[in-house]
C-alpha cells in the first residue's frame, strides 16, 4: 500500500530526502484531487498550503484589468505548486486552475512553518529545496522575457 | 549528390551546375501547405527530374528571380529525394516572395550545402532532439530518419518549444510521432491562451519531463541562439557529455559555399563547416559578446 510518507518520499521535489524529516512533514499532509476547470487557489487568498503535484496540470493565471485572465506558465507531474505560504504575507501571487484532473499531496504550510521553526536543520533542507525551483522558474521566466521567437 | 529518379537527361547546363557552385537549378514548386498564420511548406521538383539527395541538417540556397536568394533548411523526408521540402517563415520580402509562390512556378535551387546531423554516430543511441519555433524544420529530416529505419536507434525525445499554440509547426505530425513507439514528444509554448490545454513554460522547462538516459543519448539542438544556450546549461545539468551534443546555428549566409565570409563565425564558416556543428567547439563563441 502507497502510504503519504513513501508518496511524498518518492516525489522528485523530496528526492533523497532524509528519512526523520519525511516523517516530519508527513504529518503536515493529505492527499487532495481537483477536477478540471476547479481553482485551487486565487489571488490575494491566504496562502497556507503547497501541493505536491503527482499528476495532472495546473495552469497558473494571472488576470489585467478588462482583458482575459493570460496563462503563465504551468505546473506538472512531479512539480511543486506554491511557495507563498513560504514568506510574509502568506498571500497567493497568481490564480491556479487545473487545467486537467490533478491528483496532489497538499501540505499544510501553517504546520510546516511551526515544525521549520522549532527545527532549523528541517527549515533549511526545505528552503534550500525551494531555492532550487525558485531559481529555476525566475531563469525560465527571464527566457520568457526575452520573447525569443519572436522576429528580431 | 544527385540521385536519378527518372530517366535522367544530363544538360549542357547541369554539366555547368557542377562546375559553377552560383548557378541555381531550376525546379518547380509542387505544393505550398501553410503551417502556421506566417510559416509555409514549400515542396519542389526539378525541372529535369533528377533527384537531389540530401542529409539531414543541409540547405539549400532558395532563389526566388527578381527578389533575391535565401539559406533554407531542408525539412523533408531524406528517403523522397525526387523533391525537396522547406518550411519557411515570411519575415521579409524574399521570405514573403518564397511562401508567395504558386504551384508550378519556378524557383531556382543551390546545393544541398553544410554539414549535417550526426547520424552514424547516433545509432544504437537515444536521440534528444530540442527545438525552438522554425528550429523545429531543419530537425524534422533527422525524426523521419529515424521512424525510416526505428531499430536502427534507442529512444527518440522530442522537445519543442513554440512561442504560442498558433506557432506550433507539423502540429498533425507531432501527435503522430507522439504515437510512435519508444517515443516520447512534450511540447510547450511560451504564452498559452487559456483554451490551451498543454504545457506553458520555455523549452527548458520540459527537462524534467523528459525521460531521458544521459550516458546513452546524442542530443541534437536547433533554435534562436539564446534558446540554445540555455538549452546548453540543462543538458550539461542532466549529464549529456558535450561532445554528444550538436547545433545548427545560423548566420548571414549568401554565398553558401564558403567564398564570401558574410557568414563567418569566428573561425567557421556556417555555410561550409556548419551548420550543425558539435557543442563544444562552438561554445566558447555563443559565449562571446556579439559575436
Amino acid at each position: 500500500m502507497e502510504t503519504l510518507e513513501r508518496i511524498i518520499s518518492e516525489h522528485p521535489f523530496f528526492a533523497d530526502l532524509a528519512s526523520p524529516y519525511a516523517n516530519l512533514i508527513t504529518g503536515c499532509a493529505s492527499n487532495i484531487r481537483f477536477e478540471p476547470g476547479t481553482y485551487i487557489f486565487r489571488e490575494g487568498g491566504q496562502a497556507d498550503v503547497f501541493y505536491l503535484v503527482r499528476s495532472g496540470r495546473v495552469g497558473l493565471e494571472i488576470f489585467p484589468p478588462h482583458r482575459k485572465p493570460i496563462l503563465l506558465g504551468t505546473v506538472g507531474q512531479g512539480e511543486i505548486l506554491g511557495w507563498s505560504w513560504l514568506l510574509p504575507p502568506y498571500q497567493w501571487k497568481f490564480n491556479a486552475r487545473a487545467t486537467e484532473s490533478v491528483r496532489a499531496i497538499a501540505l499544510d504550510g501553517k504546520c510546516l512553518r511551526t515544525k521549520c521553526e522549532e527545527n532549523h536543520d528541517l527549515g533549511y533542507e526545505l528552503l534550500k529545496r525551494f531555492a532550487q525551483v525558485i531559481e529555476k522558474r525566475l531563469e525560465a521566466t527571464r527566457l520568457q522575457l526575452l520573447d525569443v521567437y519572436a522576429v528580431a | 549528390m544527385s540521385v536519378v529518379i527518372e530517366n535522367p537527361v544530363l544538360h549542357a547546363t547541369e554539366a555547368l551546375h557542377d562546375a559553377n557552385p552560383m548557378l541555381p537549378s531550376a525546379f518547380v514548386v509542387r505544393a505550398v501547405a501553410k503551417e502556421t498564420y506566417d510559416t509555409f511548406t514549400l515542396a519542389v521538383e526539378p525541372q529535369n527530374g533528377v533527384g537531389t539527395a540530401f542529409l539531414p541538417g543541409q540547405f539549400s540556397m532558395l532563389w526566388v528571380y527578381g527578389v533575391g536568394e535565401l539559406p533554407i533548411s531542408i525539412s523533408g523526408n531524406p528517403a523522397e529525394p525526387q523533391h525537396l521540402v522547406y518550411t519557411i517563415r515570411s519575415v521579409g520580402a524574399a521570405t514573403h516572395a518564397l511562401v508567395s509562390q504558386k504551384v508550378g512556378s519556378a524557383v531556382g535551387v543551390r546545393g544541398p550545402y553544410g554539414t549535417a546531423w550526426p547520424l552514424e554516430a547516433a545509432r544504437g543511441r537515444d536521440l534528444i532532439i530540442i527545438a525552438g519555433g522554425i528550429g523545429l524544420a531543419p530537425l524534422r529530416p533527422v525524426i523521419y530518419e529515424v521512424l525510416n529505419h526505428r531499430s536502427d536507434y534507442g529512444r527518440l525525445v522530442l522537445l519543442y518549444g513554440a512561442r504560442s499554440p498558433r506557432d506550433l509547426l507539423y502540429r498533425k505530425e507531432l501527435k503522430s510521432w507522439a504515437r510512435q513507439d519508444d517515443t516520447q514528444v512534450l511540447t510547450t509554448v511560451d504564452y498559452g491562451g487559456l483554451s490551451w490545454r498543454g504545457h506553458v513554460g520555455v523549452v527548458t522547462t520540459l527537462f524534467k519531463f523528459a525521460r531521458l538516459q544521459p550516458a546513452k543519448s546524442v542530443a541534437m539542438v536547433c533554435g534562436p541562439e539564446i534558446m540554445m544556450r540555455f538549452v546548453l546549461r540543462e543538458l550539461d545539468a542532466v549529464g549529456l557529455r558535450r561532445e554528444d551534443v550538436y547545433l545548427s546555428m545560423e548566420r548571414n549566409m549568401k554565398c553558401g559555399v564558403g567564398l564570401c565570409g558574410h557568414c563567418q563565425y569566428g573561425p567557421h564558416f556556417i555555410c561550409k563547416d556548419g551548420p550543425v556543428f558539435r557543442s563544444d567547439i562552438v561554445r566558447p563563441l555563443m559565449e562571446k559578446y556579439e559575436l
